[in-house]
């Protein structure tokens, strides 16, 4: 939730504050939240996807009274926290294959409805890969029946657990093990990229927003209202990943905040697909200063730099900014 | 147990799983030293009394206060605030109206009565200060709370040195001042007026075992300067002593004033208020290079002080001033031109700086004295074993908070020399730097500016310019405060861990749970005050 206390010392940016009322709380500043992704998973240091994870799946419990039942794609969210017999989860979880989580949360929603548990909800939830490429039919099919399901995926823009390969949510130029840094157009290749958001909102489905792991307040607002919705819903959250972008564990979140606040990635909401709302940015930055401290932009920069390909995605982020009117007054 | 198909092993928690064996730094919780802290003269925790400020628990938070200065009231009124100076939130949007909030909290204690609660176990030690100035004042308040017999001699009317006889009341109120010392007083601080004290070392053989020397800096400086004998030649410390006392100079209708400090413009102020139409200030060197403070010189324009700037007085003659023009030279030192202009003035009041009455410590052997001030050690001791001395009369800046430091200081040099040992300062923690902060979360807020009186309004009176903030502004302002170096409780840490290694406590600080801790260094680099470190592991 966004604290009305705009003024205090940390306005409505840090998680909590120690003068605000219980009412006023965000989930995860409470001490009781659920915790739904415990501590002992084996993600990587300063993993994205297991923080927005764990973000995304307790403000769920906290907007259902902790009814709420999980299905997960493969990936590394499913390998990291459920190594057999060890499991992270802290809530009724699912996992079949990789493709399928949409189909799967289907199943558990109709099953729900004949045993007529309205009061359990459905979240289903993967990466990137997952996502975008190898369950997009099936998830496009969920959409289309408008089945009663929340849809997160956790972008961090490549296949990881398996290696880091391009998945059709890598940014143009960037290097993966299958986009080396090469020849004339080195890394990822500039095309049109697939923008699920964007295709979600074309099926014109209850609710499609964007997140970060850089805004806490925007995000659990959303899942909030997510749950209090029916139908088909999605949510695209980004979710840096130190190990296939060449960061420093400790500056995920700065990643996510200069990933928005350059306009590459833009944070929305959408109803019935038409956007309702989007996030101001607060204090612009060039895309040199969210590109510069990933190694898989490395070719871009230094003496044998390629400026003109810098140039080509602060044309991205310009087409963005213009486009969801990134700039101006935050409300 | 039998298990479903394919099935061998019970399902179990990953809590099992020790992550922290993979952590090579760890985050630790540290307290820096907040700029402003490191800026204050009488060492004030600024930050911390911001801290219980900021939740309206304004009573503890005067009391933290109060722990170093006994004069919030005073102090929010004529501090210089260097603590603003150095406030880091300068660099996000404007500095946090520290002052502001001191003299709100001063005041709401003199509203509200709120007391000093002195140790009733006495020391047996019995402490004469001579002099009853902020150095003087602060000095035998911190040794009042160790339990010490304070006498305080005063050789003027009434107690406060320059705060009362040096600082017109349009800045500081009488009744402040009055109401801040009667709190040391409550506290069994005896202090005799109308008591000069001739010989501190006759003194002490009255049962003293300590004297600090308060004695400050009176006596106006002269400068020679050829005059007929129509024109009056006032000097500054004099003019605002008899202001004070009731008594004012007659000035006549047109002024000059001859200097560039905050004297001269609080002689020029008070000129206009005792009656003269026309106040000059003739300074010899440019506005940059003005001693006075900026935001006096800007009240004193206000109220239409006129400023001669790179100018000196040549003579004076029947009314007369005839002022030189000057220039700066290569090294910015001012240098004559040759030039002059005739200023019309009934009186000139110098302003050139203060000299201390030395002779209280003339042939006392040991104490030594150069360019006009005492000699004193580290501790703020003289030559003469037992005889301490601070604020104007010795050497260093010449301000009220500077010598509220001194007291605060001498006191404890005191204590420790009456214990036979050698005050040692608690080692500083390293300073709460801009680039430690992570300003991303703090959201922008302007400061809350105080309202003046109406200038034309206030140059024919002795009413207070500056008017205090009421409550909800003064909250305002203390939580703006960025809390650099120190733990405010935000959540943060506890929020950002990717792993849940971070443990809410029930007293609102954190714990890390080593267990799991992986080392990643987030709740580090998102923590906005900077209060954790990473630590390298031992390997």
């Amino acid at each position: 939730m966004s604290t009305p206390l705009k003024f205090y010392q940390v306005g409505s940016f840090a998680v909590g504050n120690r003068l605000l009322g219980d009412e006023q709380l965000s989930v995860q500043s409470r001490s009781d939240r659920t915790n739904s992704l415990t501590s002992g998973h084996r993600a990587c240091q300063g993993c994205g996807e297991a923080l927005g994870a764990r973000y995304v799946m307790d403000a769920a419990m906290a907007a259902t009274d902790g009814k709420v039942i999980a299905v997960n794609a493969t990936g590394c969210l499913e390998v990291f926290s459920t190594p057999y017999p060890e499991t992270s989860w802290r809530l009724p979880w699912m996992h079949s294959l990789f493709g399928n989580a949409a189909p799967v949360a289907t199943g558990v929603a109709f099953a729900l409805k004949a045993q007529g548990r309205s009061d359990i909800r459905v979240v289903a939830q993967g990466g990137d890969g997952g996502t975008v490429d190898i369950g997009f039919g099936p998830l496009s099919g969920m959409f289309e029946r408008n089945d009663d399901v929340l849809y997160v995926c956790y972008d961090n823009e490549a296949y990881m657990n398996t290696g880091v390969q391009r998945s059709g949510a890598t940014p143009p130029a960037a290097r993966t093990n299958t986009t080396h840094a090469v020849g004339e157009n080195p890394g990822a290749s500039f095309t049109q990229g697939k923008n699920l958001p964007k295709i979600a909102m074309a099926h014109g489905i209850p609710y499609v927003a964007t997140a970060s792991v850089s805004d806490l307040h925007d995000l659990e607002e959303k899942v909030t209202k997510a749950m209090s919705m029916h139908g088909a819903r999605y949510l695209h959250v980004l979710v840096p990943c130190p190990l296939g972008w060449g960061t420093k564990s400790e500056e995920t979140i700065k990643l996510a905040r200069l990933a928005t606040e350059s306009g590459l990635f833009p944070i929305y909401e959408a109803e019935n697909g038409v956007i309702t709302e989007t996030k101001k940015i607060r204090k612009q930055v060039p895309v040199d200063e969210y590109l510069q401290i990933q190694k898989r932009f490395a070719h871009l920069f230094g003496p044998k730099g390629n400026p003109e390909i810098v140039k080509a995605i602060q044309a991205i982020a310009d087409r963005n900014i213009a486009e969801y009117e990134l700039l101006g007054e935050r409300q | 147990m039998s298990k479903p198909f394919a099935i061998t092993l019970n399902i179990g928690s990953s809590l099992a799983n020790h992550t922290g064996s993979w952590r090579t730094d760890r985050p630790v919780y540290v307290n820096r030293m907040p700029p402003c802290n490191n800026a204050c003269p009488a060492g004030e925790d600024v930050q911390g009394w911001l801290y219980e400020g900021e939740s309206g628990n304004y009573e503890q938070s005067w009391r933290n206060l109060v722990r170093d200065n006994p004069f919030p009231a005073i102090m929010g009124r004529i501090c210089y605030h260097p603590c603003q100076t150095a406030c880091n939130r300068a660099d996000v949007d404007e500095a946090v109206g520290i002052n502001s909030v001191e003299r709100f909290l001063g005041d709401q204690a003199i509203d509200k009565g709120w007391q000093f609660v002195a140790p009733i176990e006495k020391s047996g030690r019995r402490i004469l200060v001579v002099g009853s100035g902020p150095s003087g004042l602060s000095a035998a308040y911190h040794m009042a709370m160790k339990g010490h017999e304070v006498v305080i001699r005063e050789s003027a009317a009434e107690p406060g040195g320059m705060m009362r006889y040096g600082i017109p009341a349009y800045r500081l109120p009488r009744e402040v001042l009055d109401a801040e010392i009667s709190r040391l007083v409550n506290i069994g601080i005896r202090i005799e007026c109308n008591t000069k004290v001739e010989n501190p070392e006759s003194a002490m053989k009255e049962g003293f075992d300590a004297v600090f020397l308060a004695i400050g800096a009176h006596l106006g400086k002269r400068a020679y300067i050829p005059a007929g004998d129509t024109v009056r030649i006032l000097d500054a410390v004099s003019v605002l002593h008899m202001t004070a006392e009731g008594e004012p100079p007659l000035l006549g209708r047109r002024v000059v004033v001859y200097g560039g400090g905050n004297t001269a413009l609080d002689a020029a102020r008070t000129a206009k208020r005792l009656g003269a139409y026309e106040a000059i200030v003739v300074y010899r060197r440019t506005k940059e290079k003005m001693p006075a403070h900026e935001s006096e010189l800007k009240e004193a324009l206000d109220e239409g002080i006129i400023m001669r700037w790179l100018s000196t007085i040549a003579w004076v003659n029947s009314g007369e001033v005839t002022i030189e023009k000057m220039e700066l030279d290569g090294d910015g030192k001012p240098q004559p031109t040759g030039v002059f202009e005739s200023l019309q003035a009934d009186s000139v009041i110098l302003a050139l700086g203060q000299d201390v009455d030395l002779s209280i410590v003339e042939g006392i052997d040991g104490i030594t004295i150069n360019d006009g001030v005492i000699e004193v050690n580290e501790f703020l001791m003289t030559g003469r074993d037992g005889i301490f001395a601070g604020g104007d009369a010795v050497p260093g800046e010449r301000t009220a908070t500077n010598a509220i430091g001194h007291g605060k200081h001498a006191a404890r040099a005191i204590n420790s020399w009456l214990d036979g040992q050698t005050f040692v300062h608690a080692p500083r923690p390293e300073l709460a730097s801009f680039d430690r902060l992570n300003t991303w979360y703090y959201s922008d807020a302007p400061k809350k500016v105080r309202s003046k009186l109406d200038a034309a309004r206030r140059a024919e009176t002795f009413a207070e310019v500056v008017q205090g903030l009421d409550e909800a502004t003064a909250l305002f302002e203390a939580r703006r405060c960025l809390s650099c170096g120190n733990c405010f409780g935000c959540d943060n840490c506890f929020g950002v861990c990717p792993d849940n290694a971070v443990i809410k406590l029930e007293n609102g600080k954190y714990e890390i749970n080593l267990d799991y801790c992986k080392g990643c260094g987030i709740c580090a680099n998102e923590c906005p005050c900077g209060a954790i470190d990473m630590v390298p592991e031992r390997s």
